[in-house]
This record gives C-alpha cells, sequence and structure tokens, in this order.
C-alpha cells in the first residue's frame, strides 16, 4: 500500500485533479473553498499547468467553458453563492456538450448566508442550476480519501459522457484533513475530443461549440440527443453504499459528511437493538432510486437525514413511491447533526412503528 | 477501540497544531484518523477548537459533542467543554491560564501550568507542546518515543531550528508531575 | 481571365443574415481578410457573442465558440491560457462587450491576454429590436429611451477605446470606422495590427469600429452614414489610444 498523506479535503480535491491530468483551474476566492484554489496556485505552475484567478465567479466558469471548448481538461470550484453565480455558464457549457469539474464545497444559505457546512444546494445541484432541460453528474463525496476518488471520477466522467461533472461536498469535508491514498484512482478509457475548437489546421471543416439553436425542432432534437446520453448515465453510472440494511426496519439514506454521522447513530441504535441501516448515495444523479425502492420493500421506515430543511428527501419518497413511509430529520444554516441526535431520531421512530 | 478528542483555546495557541500532530501521529502508528478544525473568522485570534477521532476501525463521524478527552487552553473553553467531557474521560488544561475548577467526579482533571513551565525554560510559545507530553503520558496512544519521531518528522526542513525546542517542550510535559 | 476580387477563404460560402446596410459585413470580411493573409486559418479561434453577430460562429471559417452575452473575454482566456499558440478573437457588440461583460472586458484588458477583440459600436442594440446601449449617444432615441437618452435618468455612454488605453495590459486600442472606403483601408490595418500583435506577443488588443445600424436607427443606409459622421464620431473620435508600439518608439 502506498503511503498515506493527511490531508484537506480541499487540498485532496487539488492533488486528485492533477493526478489525472487536470491541471488547468479557473476559479474565484470564497470560504470555505479557498484552499482548492491556494494549493493550485502553489502546483500548478511546477507542474506546467495554470490556476487563474478571476475577476468574478461568472467569469471563471465562462474561462472553464473557453479551456474545455478547446478540448483541455479543466475543473473550477467555488461555494453556494458562487455557485448561483456560475450557474449560468453552466448552463452553457451543458448545452454545448463540455465536459468539465465543478466543485461546490457547500456553505449555508440563502443570500449570503454563512459559512460553516451544509447540503442545502441539493435542489440546485440536481434541479436548478442553469437554465433549461439539463443535468451534472452530481458525486457526493462522504470522506477525505473520496474528495480524492470521486475528483478523479468525476473528470473521466465527465470526458466519457461529454457533460459537465459536479462534487458536491461541503465545508466540514473540505476543511477535515484524514489520511489519503492517491494510489489508487481507477482510470477509464475516455473518447477522443475530436469536436474541440483548436483550430482546424486546413486539415478538417470547421469545429463549432454552441448552445444556440433558433429553429425550435433543431434544439428539441439535440435536447432529446442529449437525454439519451443522460440515459445511458442512469443505467451504467449509479453508485452508492449500504450499511447493516440487509435486515433493517429502518433505513436512513444520507450523503455526504451527514452519512457519516448516521452511520455512527446506526452503529448506536443497534447497540441499543433497533434494527437500523443506511443506504449512502454516492452519485445524487443519477439517484440510487431502485436501491432504495429495493430498501423499502424490506424495511419499515425510512428516513432521509440532511443538513437543508428537507430537499433530497424528494427524490427518496420518488423511489420509494408510496410503498413505506418517508421521514425526514435535518439541521441547516451551518449546524451539524450530532450522532446523538440522529439516534434519538431513530429511537423515537422506532417506538412509533 | 475509539479515542475522542477535542483541543481548545485562543487563536495563536497552536490548538490546531496539537490537534493535527495527535492526528497525524496516530495515521503513522497505524491508525484511522479524522481531524476536524473549527473555521472561519474565529481563526483570527477568537476561539479556536479542533475534534481528532483516533480509531482501529473505520471511523463514522468526525464530528464530536462529547469527547473522550478534552484539552483546554483557555477560560472559555474550559466553560464550554469541562461539562461536556464524557463520564471516565480525561481533562487536560493550561492552569496558569485556567484558574477554575470544575466539580465533576466523573472525569480525571489534569492540570498542567504550561504556560508557566515554557516561560520558566525558554519556550514561550510552546505550552502546547507542553500539554501533548502530558496527554501521551497520561493516555497511553502512543509511545514516548515514537511520538517524539513522529513530532520531528513533521517538522519540515526550513524548521529545523524548532526540532530541539519542540523535543524539550514534550519531554517537559511528559515528566512533568503535581 | 485573372480573378481580382473574391471571397476570403476564412469566411464561409453563406448568406449572411444582417439587414441591408449594416456595416457588419464590411468588418467581417476584413477579419476574414486578415486572417488569410496572415495564413492563420488553420490555428484561430473566434468567440462570437450574443447581440446582432451571435450567427458568427456559421461565417467565419475557423473554429467557432459561441459564448453566452458579454463572456466571450472570458471564453477567449479560457482558450488562449491553455492553448497559447493559437490565434483567439472575440468580435463582440456594444451591449454585450461594454454593458453585461463589462467586468470581463475591462479584466481581459488587465490580464493582458494576448488575444484580440473586434468591437462594434453602433450605439444601439440591433438584435433585440433597438434597445439603449452603453454607447447610446446623449439625446438618442431608442425603444427604451423613447424621449432621447438622457443623462440624468439613464446616464452617460462610455469611451471603451479610451477607458482601456488607461490599463497597463493594453497593447493597442484603437477606434476606426467604415464608412468610407479609406475608413475601410484604414480599419482594416488597425485589425490586421492588432492580430499581428497577438502573433507577436505583445498582450491585449482591441479594435473598435464605428458602425451603422439603418434599421433600428430608422434611417436609409447613406443617411446613416451620415448619421455616424456627424453624431457619433464627435462623441467617439476616431485614432489611436494606445499602441505600446509607438511609446516604444
Amino acid at each position: 500500500m502506498a503511503k498515506k498523506v493527511l490531508m484537506k479535503g480541499n487540498e485532496a480535491i487539488a492533488e486528485a485533479a492533477i493526478s489525472v491530468g487536470c491541471i488547468h483551474f479557473f476559479g474565484y476566492p470564497i470560504t470555505p473553498q479557498t484552499e482548492v484554489a491556494e494549493y493550485l496556485a502553489k502546483r500548478l505552475p511546477k507542474v506546467g499547468g495554470l490556476c487563474l484567478q478571476a475577476e468574478s465567479e461568472v467569469a471563471a466558469i465562462n474561462m472553464t467553458l473557453g479551456a474545455a471548448a478547446a478540448g483541455t481538461r479543466v475543473m473550477t470550484s467555488s461555494s453556494s453563492p458562487g455557485i448561483s453565480l456560475k450557474s449560468e455558464g453552466i448552463s452553457y457549457i451543458a448545452g454545448s456538450d463540455l465536459p468539465c469539474l465543478i466543485v461546490n464545497v457547500q456553505r449555508g444559505g440563502p443570500g449570503l448566508g454563512g459559512i460553516q457546512p451544509s447540503q442545502a444546494d441539493y435542489y440546485q445541484a440536481t434541479r436548478g442550476v442553469g437554465h433549461g432541460d439539463l443535468r451534472l453528474i452530481v458525486l457526493a463525496p462522504s470522506s477525505v480519501q473520496e474528495m480524492a476518488s470521486l475528483t478523479a471520477q468525476a473528470l473521466d466522467l465527465a470526458d466519457i459522457y461529454r457533460m459537465p461533472a459536479m462534487l458536491l461536498a461541503d465545508g466540514a469535508l473540505g476543511q477535515m484533513m484524514e489520511p489519503v491514498d492517491f494510489s489508487a484512482f481507477p482510470k477509464r478509457d475516455v473518447p477522443e475530443k475530436t469536436w474541440a475548437t483548436v483550430g482546424h489546421n486546413n486539415a478538417r471543416p470547421h469545429n463549432i461549440v454552441n448552445s444556440l439553436y433558433i429553429d425550435p425542432q433543431v434544439l428539441e432534437d439535440s435536447v432529446k440527443a442529449r437525454y439519451q446520453r443522460y440515459a445511458e448515465v442512469e443505467k451504467n453510472e449509479v453508485q452508492y453504499e449500504e450499511f447493516m440494511t440487509d435486515d433493517a426496519d429502518i433505513v436512513l439514506v444520507a450523503f455526504g459528511i451527514t452519512a457519516r454521522i448516521c452511520k455512527s447513530a446506526v452503529t448506536a441504535a443497534r447497540a441499543a437493538g433497533i434494527k437500523a441501516g443506511l443506504l449512502r448515495p454516492i452519485t445524487l444523479w443519477p439517484f440510487p432510486k431502485d436501491a432504495i425502492s429495493a430498501a423499502a420493500d424490506h424495511a419499515k421506515a425510512l428516513m432521509s437525514v440532511e443538513m437543508s430543511m428537507g430537499q433530497m428527501v424528494d427524490d427518496v419518497r420518488l423511489a420509494v413511491n408510496g410503498k413505506k413511509p418517508v421521514y425526514f430529520y435535518g439541521r441547516t444554516g451551518g449546524m451539524i447533526p450530532s450522532v446523538e441526535e440522529v439516534t434519538k431520531e431513530i429511537c423515537s421512530l422506532a417506538n412509533a412503528l | 477501540m475509539t479515542t475522542t478528542m477535542i483541543f481548545a483555546g485562543s487563536g495563536g495557541q497552536g490548538i490546531q497544531f496539537s490537534g493535527k500532530q495527535i492526528a497525524k501521529s496516530g495515521m503513522y502508528a497505524g491508525y484511522q484518523v479524522t481531524f476536524l478544525p473549527s473555521y472561519g473568522p474565529e481563526m483570527r485570534g477568537g476561539t479556536s477548537n479542533c475534534t481528532v477521532v483516533i480509531s482501529d476501525e473505520e471511523i463514522g463521524s468526525p464530528s464530536v459533542v462529547s469527547p473522550d478527552i478534552a484539552v483546554v487552553m483557555n477560560k472559555p473553553s474550559f466553560e464550554k467543554f469541562a461539562p461536556r467531557v464524557q463520564a471516565g474521560g480525561k481533562l487536560f488544561l493550561d492552569s496558569t491560564l485556567i484558574d477554575l475548577t470544575t466539580d465533576r467526579e466523573d472525569i480525571s482533571v489534569i492540570p498542567v501550568p504550561a504556560t508557566t513551565l515554557a516561560e520558566e525554560n525558554g519556550l514561550n510559545g510552546f505550552s502546547n507542546v507542553i500539554l501533548m507530553g502530558k496527554i501521551i503520558k497520561e493516555t497511553g496512544l502512543f509511545k514516548y518515543e515514537d511520538f517524539v519521531e513522529y513530532l520531528v518528522a513533521s517538522i519540515p526542513p526550513a524548521k529545523a531550528a524548532l526540532i530541539e525546542k519542540n523535543t524539550k517542550a514534550l519531554e517537559l510535559g511528559y515528566n512533568y508531575t503535581v | 481571365m485573372k480573378t481580382v476580387f473574391d471571397r476570403p477563404h476564412a469566411l464561409c460560402d453563406v448568406p449572411l443574415h444582417y439587414c441591408p446596410g449594416c456595416t457588419h459585413g464590411i468588418v467581417h470580411r476584413l477579419v476574414a481578410e486578415v486572417i488569410d493573409e496572415l495564413g492563420v486559418e488553420g490555428k484561430t479561434i473566434g468567440i462570437a457573442p450574443v447581440g446582432c453577430s451571435v450567427f458568427a460562429y456559421n461565417y467565419f471559417n475557423c473554429d467557432m465558440i459561441e459564448a453566452a452575452h458579454g463572456r466571450a473575454p472570458a471564453v477567449a482566456t479560457g482558450v488562449k491560457r491553455t492553448h497559447p499558440d493559437n490565434v483567439v478573437f472575440t468580435y463582440q457588440g456594444d451591449g454585450d462587450l461594454a454593458a453585461i461583460g463589462t467586468a470581463e472586458t475591462v479584466h481581459v484588458a488587465a490580464r493582458g491576454e494576448n488575444i484580440t477583440i473586434i468591437f462594434i459600436n453602433n450605439a444601439i442594440y440591433g438584435m433585440t429590436g433597438g434597445q439603449m446601449a452603453p454607447t447610446t449617444l446623449p439625446g438618442q432615441v431608442t425603444t427604451t429611451s423613447p424621449y432621447g437618452r438622457d443623462r440624468k435618468i439613464q446616464g452617460n455612454p462610455i469611451r471603451v477605446c479610451e477607458m482601456l488605453s488607461t490599463l497597463d495590459g493594453t497593447a493597442l486600442a484603437a477606434r476606426v470606422s467604415v464608412d468610407t472606403p479609406k475608413a475601410v483601408i484604414n480599419a482594416k490595418k488597425m485589425i490586421k495590427k492588432a492580430f499581428q500583435n497577438q502573433l507577436d506577443g505583445k498582450g491585449f488588443s482591441i479594435v473598435e469600429v464605428l458602425s451603422t445600424c439603418p434599421t433600428n436607427w430608422g434611417m436609409s443606409p447613406t443617411d446613416a452614414l451620415q448619421w455616424l459622421r456627424d453624431n457619433m464620431i464627435p462623441y467617439y473620435p476616431l485614432g489611436t489610444y494606445k499602441d505600446i508600439d509607438a511609446q516604444e518608439a
């Protein structure tokens, strides 16, 4: 086993990106993700790359678009308010079929909100980041190791499906340190970027990267073609982790840092004689709806636990489709639910069942 | 076996360094570890704290309300965390800076006049390392020799001059008795 | 028989959608001629804006990217910084460059990005049908300044070349016109210099072209050219506002 290093989550994202050949970064400072840019600003010039601080989030995402259009493996990162600013560019990137990685180290909102960890951008990431019919591949790490490994995966997935991918983390994951091993990211084959605008060199017709289709029939056709690719992603790329769900009466559904807390709470509940389990979506889009539906077949109830007022719970309900009751427990505004309070929720739910 | 620790004090006292050093040592010793800092404006002069979990199995929550061990270096941190230490747990404090007492009898309170010891021994700014020495002694988390090695390993070459003071401070804390 | 006039190779053989009398066509041709003359079509990437020239990606024969409104300089930065050996230009109108994209414009110049901007100033929003632009003249009637642009209400126009010439990153900031054959020849000279600067690694170059919009100005093409001479040139004097070559010499 390669030697592990103790690293901040934000730094792990940066180092992982470099390790899979993403050496171009455009960003803008915002707490609690700034270490991504700081780390890259130090490292990228030494590996022939570039870390450019843009004048705004808006400019940063459009620089990302330009680099992606020119066939470069590229990323940008921000935190919640910055992602709102980037959402215009993300829509254009999706509409132009460009691959890139967008990192959101979430903080509390709405508005300027706070700087403590949050998961309240779930809707934004999975529903509303930018106008129009579009999807992002959304990966939700729950450890510093996954901050690294899912960054590497996201860049591959973006290239394979020619679409933007988002790493949806939070301030706790960004700031916390854990040992990371950078040696073992599985590499996938990615297609050649024949569509890239790198100069035709008088050898082919000109490439055009564009999201404008004035004829509605042509636009509908282009969106439908993109949705066929989305269907492939839904078929092939769902990822989740199950913990003690086999015989569970109560199945918690949680992602990211919250899933860590829920894991401890499940263990505590089991010690108290309650059959609890945890299903952790790793991909938030595509959402592991089949796995959740299957869990609902044998569980008595499900409970979505989130650092928000209840957003993913909608997807859990859609997946369960009325088969079993779905409950919600959450903290928001930067408050992290404690193991004790989640355990208490499980116990009171167990009593009520 | 899982050990949860909270380090708390004022910005500039080396709270984050202590937490990070214990976490890093845990990693070197082959344990699973997490280090969760408080972040934001409090980094710059306000209260500072961090949570460390060391375990021989996969760590669930990196955030802890009631730690097994609390290390406090100012009064507000004592007031906040003394009531939260798990029954049977340990509370380390810099008794130069904290003249408060707790009526809890279910925890071990371990006062170390770290700031005074540092001043008397030309180790200003190393009171956090003195406390670390005592923590190693009282918790048995690490072998002393191993911990010295980990501490030296994490001092960058550019700051090699600090090795002597760090090891001296650690030894002072390790050997301190009331 | 010898061919004395032909379509430049860098201009696609497709009908342009511009209105009769609009000067976009002339500027397109000048840019294409320059790309041909410099022999750089194969390594050029153009960035089209949102505005009347939104379809420029269909007209230039080089690789093209369509940007969001105002963001072309940021997109160009992304291309140029990852492919410094390519030639990168944006083609933008006044609303795109001097209103919604002001920050991108100023900062691309401040950074001295080694790119070329062709800026079409016709003092009006053409694509959306004649609204007030950041360069609309005081007193000028548009659909959103129906009583004439009132400085007290709608503020003052922006002189882009003058503003950008104050920035250290700007290598060339020049304002030209295409209202006479002589002006067209001069415009081409400046556009060529703006591209040559990029090839020579001199940094940010912008050529502002005063243009007509007969449709939205509500004039015949010839009246529009006269209106440009009588009203725009006095407010936006032609000339070179910054040229690092001249400063060095």
